[in-house]
């Protein structure tokens, strides 16, 4: 649609839901800087609580954790998933309607089920809990999900691209890597963006299946959100919002490319 | 020449069987569904069907007692509840969540700025969001601060642990799934058909509500779904904005693996929450349906 | 070209079959196609004429025992399309959208392992065969292009491997006429410089009519007729291809008896009686259906009808201005045949009659084609 002008009501109406949508997190990070521990008071710039996130060994473990479940978990279901994609995409077979449906299904279950659920079947398999059991957790939710948009990437694309390849002399192996998979990267990326912010937010799924050993990041934040409050939380909370703004920029980069449809003239 | 190499064999081989070549291209990930997602819900199924052991874990044998509980008024009341704040959060989600996507959609030069703020919250952390809003929730938060010092109350009130707050942290929480299709079907809108009904005499309340809305309520409903089903399978708002007070079914579940320690009843618990999944998947494939047959017979 | 007549056929299709599922796409498909020649298959969409390509390009495979695709002399139906040699020019034009122009065009040449050292050459000789500038747009991306200049870089990509066979797969639909008119003339002009034999799928008449050696028209999965565009415009063969190709008005009858010459039959029917040409599908007491171009009937005062000629009558019901020509719609019995007349000015010598008048539709007897059931 083209720009209009909008009504004064609604203009400031929408400015008081993107207030609601973004203050509290200004205001956390603002007090992840305030010299005082308990006090709502705003008592002077510091960044100690910062050095005293250094400190702790429980955070380090945890995010020592939390990024080691993420790439290994992040790695495996965007293999897995664009391989499943490219099945769904680009072949017909019987049961193509089922699987399309059953790749929702992860999507749409709430994750206190998937993580219990899990549980139940290590607890009952007598599956080691640790950080391999998160990460195998992580794969069963992640794979949907780069399968989801890794499949939206290949509808937009151009099949014939691949048999121009083809009738100039490409093998199916070759028209893959230097056709289809240059193509597919920037969805290959976002899929992957996602699954790892995905791994590296999830509470509710890693506390079940963590075990009493294993701590990932979120998990320790919640520790101290349910032990007492405190500033640190606000710096750790202010880091873990920093790290992921940057992933999106940079996944957002990948997915700013023209749409590959370049053709329609 | 040559004969065919052995690359050439085993792609000729493959071409030939393009059913064995999908399934060994799903193969690896559906494995790992199957394994990991679908048996342990069918391992959960069949607890929620047997008798609880109290030392955690089932005893063998078969019984409808864990679902049945469900009759009683305390569980029945945490179900009703569950379903009625899912319900509240959509319908306030899409009241807020409406006029931003319309405003991004006509924003002009602001647009790709305005998403990116939709974005931001959607791609950060849950829990860190959580614990934002109970920051400035508690009760020497940053609320009840300003409100003392303005002079509008005395002593600061207790503003976690009842519902208000646990109904502002699951819109704040999911807003974004209401804005983005909400938007996204809003810029597919043709304003040529908006310019006709002006031209036809439509004054601008009934331009939107003949026009604009019914055309993109594919977005609304798309967003409605993303809202309602995360709200209806919560467990980390109530867990961190409603305590001990405000209990849902996720904590309900959470409980019966945790201190209560009754598998059986846990399980039946998160099919009870399932069911109601199903039921709002369902009803959202109906109404996406109608509203394709509509968009078909109007283009015929 | 001195092909021999021992030579192969570049391509060749032996009563072909494909189905895909319930659906027939091709049915018994057989034609061959000699080297350097403009072969244009031709038909409305969904008639089979881009599956045929398919077949030839190797993205289809024949049904089992449905026939044979040969190609320079050899069975291909089981190789797959990079066994093939062949080049194609898509529909979209399939341009690589993540490799500029150049590395586009030198992509078949580096699956084909041809030298790195010829490589660049090559691809600006392409570029300058389809009259780009190398300077201007080699670095350029598909997406940079216009749909002209798209076209171009595709046909590059294709003739850069120099190959016996070209095929192209409606390549000027996405143009604007005046493109479309262009590159008509020139992809003519390089199929005769080139010698590469170019197989063509269209569904606009014109254009096969215009570019063509010979067309194949395709029907429902079969080919209604193959030959020359003169064969095909002048003696379509079943009222299928009388009405894709060109206009024509249609009589239908019965065959009651010979001509005086005993070679041609009379024939009664809506309108009267007239001579029809000798066929071997008609015969006496049969019904005939035939086909007369626009061009080739005449409007005369019933008057002044030649004794030689066939004359229904009827009655002007409109005269339609349209430059070079006129039609006169001229009403016989219930049906209304299109008459073009040459305009040679309607300010100075104008027609001698007008709406209502009474005339005859005249033509020779040779001039009529008698039709075959589709």
């Amino acid at each position: 649609m083209m720009p209009q002008k909008l009504p004064y009501w609604l203009v400031a109406g929408v400015a008081t839901v993107m207030l609601f949508m973004h203050a509290p997190l200004l205001v956390l990070v603002l007090f992840s800087f305030n010299d005082s521990k308990f006090s709502m008071e705003w008592k002077g710039f510091t960044g100690k609580w910062y050095e005293r996130l250094a400190e702790r060994q429980d955070i380090l473990d945890g995010l020592y954790s939390s990024v080691t479940v993420g790439l290994a978990s992040t790695l495996i279901a965007t293999v897995l998933g664009t391989l499943m994609a490219l099945a769904i995409a680009r072949h017909e077979f019987r049961g193509r309607r089922m699987m399309e449906a059953l790749l929702y299904v992860p999507i749409v279950t709430p994750e206190i089920v998937v993580g219990i659920s899990l549980l139940i079947m290590f607890m009952a398999i007598h599956f080691p809990l640790g950080l391999g059991s998160i990460t195998v957790a992580h794969v069963a939710f992640n794979i949907s999900f780069v399968a989801v948009v890794v499949h939206a990437r290949l509808q937009g694309m151009d099949r014939n691209l691949e048999e121009a390849a083809m009738i100039l002399g490409a093998d199916e192996i070759t028209a893959f890597f230097r056709v289809t998979v240059p193509q597919l990267w920037p969805g290959i990326i976002s899929g992957g963006m996602l699954a790892f912010t995905m791994s590296f937010d999830d509470y509710v799924i890693t506390s079940f299946v963590a075990g009493t050993d294993a701590a990932t990041l979120p998990m320790v934040i919640y520790t101290m959100v349910k032990k007492n409050i405190e500033p640190s939380i606000n710096a750790i909370s202010t880091v873990v919002l920093i790290a992921t703004t940057i992933l999106i920029f940079v996944s957002d980069r990948f997915g700013q490319e023209k749409p590959l449809k370049a053709d329609k003239a | 020449m040559a004969g065919p190499t052995l690359r050439q064999r085993a792609l000729r081989f493959l071409h030939d069987r393009p059913q064995l070549k999908a399934w060994a291209l799903l193969a690896p990930g559906l494995g790992w569904l199957l394994v990991f997602f679908v048996v342990p819900l069918l391992l959960m199924f069949g607890y929620s069907f047997m008798p609880r052991n109290v030392y955690g874990g089932v005893d063998l044998g078969f019984t409808l007692e864990n679902y049945s509980r469900f009759f009683d008024p305390l569980y029945l009341g945490i179900v009703l509840k569950t379903t009625l704040y899912a319900i509240a959060c959509t319908a306030l989600c899409l009241m807020f969540g409406y006029p931003v996507a319309y405003a991004i959609a006509r924003a002009g030069r602001w647009r790709n700025f305005m998403i990116f703020l939709v974005m931001l919250p959607f791609w950060t952390s849950f829990l860190v969001r959580m614990y934002a809003m109970m920051f400035l929730m508690r009760d020497s938060g940053l609320i009840n601060k300003t409100l003392m010092d303005l002079g509008v109350i005395e002593t600061g009130f207790e503003m976690l642990s009842t519902p208000f707050a646990v109904l502002a942290g699951l819109i704040f929480g999911f807003l974004p799934f209401m804005v983005l299709p909400i938007y996204a079907s809003l810029e597919k809108l043709d304003l040529s058909l908006l310019e006709a009904a002006e031209v036809l005499g439509a004054p601008p309340a009934s331009r939107f509500f003949r026009v604009t809305l019914p055309l993109s309520m594919p977005g609304v409903v798309a967003g409605s779904l993303l809202v309602f089903i995360p709200a209806l399978g919560s467990f980390l708002t109530s867990d961190v904005l409603g305590g001990a007070k405000e209990i849902l079914v996720g904590n309900l579940v959470q409980n019966q693996f945790s201190s209560a320690r009754d598998w059986p009843f846990g399980s039946a618990a998160s099919f009870v929450m399932m069911a109601l999944v199903l039921v709002a998947v369902s009803v959202y494939l109906r109404v996406r349906d109608a509203g394709d047959e509509m968009a078909k017979e109007a283009k015929s | 070209m001195a092909a021999g007549s021992t030579e192969p056929p570049v391509v060749e299709f032996r009563h072909v079959n494909k189905t895909f599922g319930d659906y027939k796409a091709c049915n018994d498909i057989s034609f061959h196609v000699a080297k350097g020649e403009f072969f244009s298959l031709l038909g409305p969409s969904g008639c089979g004429k881009t599956t045929t390509l398919r077949l030839i390009a190797g993205f289809e495979e024949p049904d089992a025992g449905g026939g044979e695709v040969l190609i320079n002399g050899e069975v291909v139906n089981r190789k797959r399309p990079y066994e093939r040699q062949l080049a194609m020019v898509f529909q979209n034009y399939a341009l690589f959208p993540h490799l500029s122009i150049e590395r586009n065009i030198a992509f078949g040449l580096e699956m084909k392992k041809t030298p790195k050292s010829e490589i660049p050459g090559r691809v600006e000789k392409a570029m300058q065969m389809v009259r780009m500038d190398p300077g201007m747009f080699a670095r350029r991306k598909p997406a940079q292009l216009s749909g002209g200049q798209r076209q171009r870089v595709a046909l590059a990509r294709a003739l850069v491997l120099e190959p016996s066979v070209l095929l192209l797969d409606e390549p000027l639909g996405a143009l604007d006429l005046k493109l479309r008119k262009e590159m008509q003339l020139e992809l003519k002009h390089l199929n005769k410089q080139l010698g590469t034999t170019f197989i063509f799928v269209t569904h606009d008449q014109e254009e096969a009519l215009t570019m063509s050696d010979r067309i194949a028209v395709m029907s429902n999965a079969r080919i209604a007729q193959l030959g020359t565009p003169a064969e095909i415009y002048e003696c379509p063969r079943t009222p299928f291809v009388a009405r894709f190709i060109g206009e024509s008005n249609f009589f239908e009858g019965k065959a009651t008896g010979r001509t005086a010459d005993g070679h041609g039959f009379t024939v009664e029917g809506e309108g009267g009686r007239y001579d029809i040409p000798h066929h071997p599908v008609v015969a006496e007491g049969k019904r005939v259906q035939i086909a007369v171009r626009p061009e080739w009937l005449d409007v005369l005062r019933p008057e002044d009808v030649p004794a030689d000629e066939n004359a229904l009558p009827g009655k002007v019901q409109e005269i339609i201005y349209l430059g070079e020509t006129l039609h006169v719609l001229v009403k016989v019995g219930e049906r209304t045949v299109a008459v073009a007349v040459r305009n040679e000015g309607q300010l100075t010598r104008p027609l001698g009659f007008k709406s209502g008048d009474a005339v005859a539709v005249a033509w020779k007897p040779e001039d009529c084609q008698v039709l075959e059931e589709d």
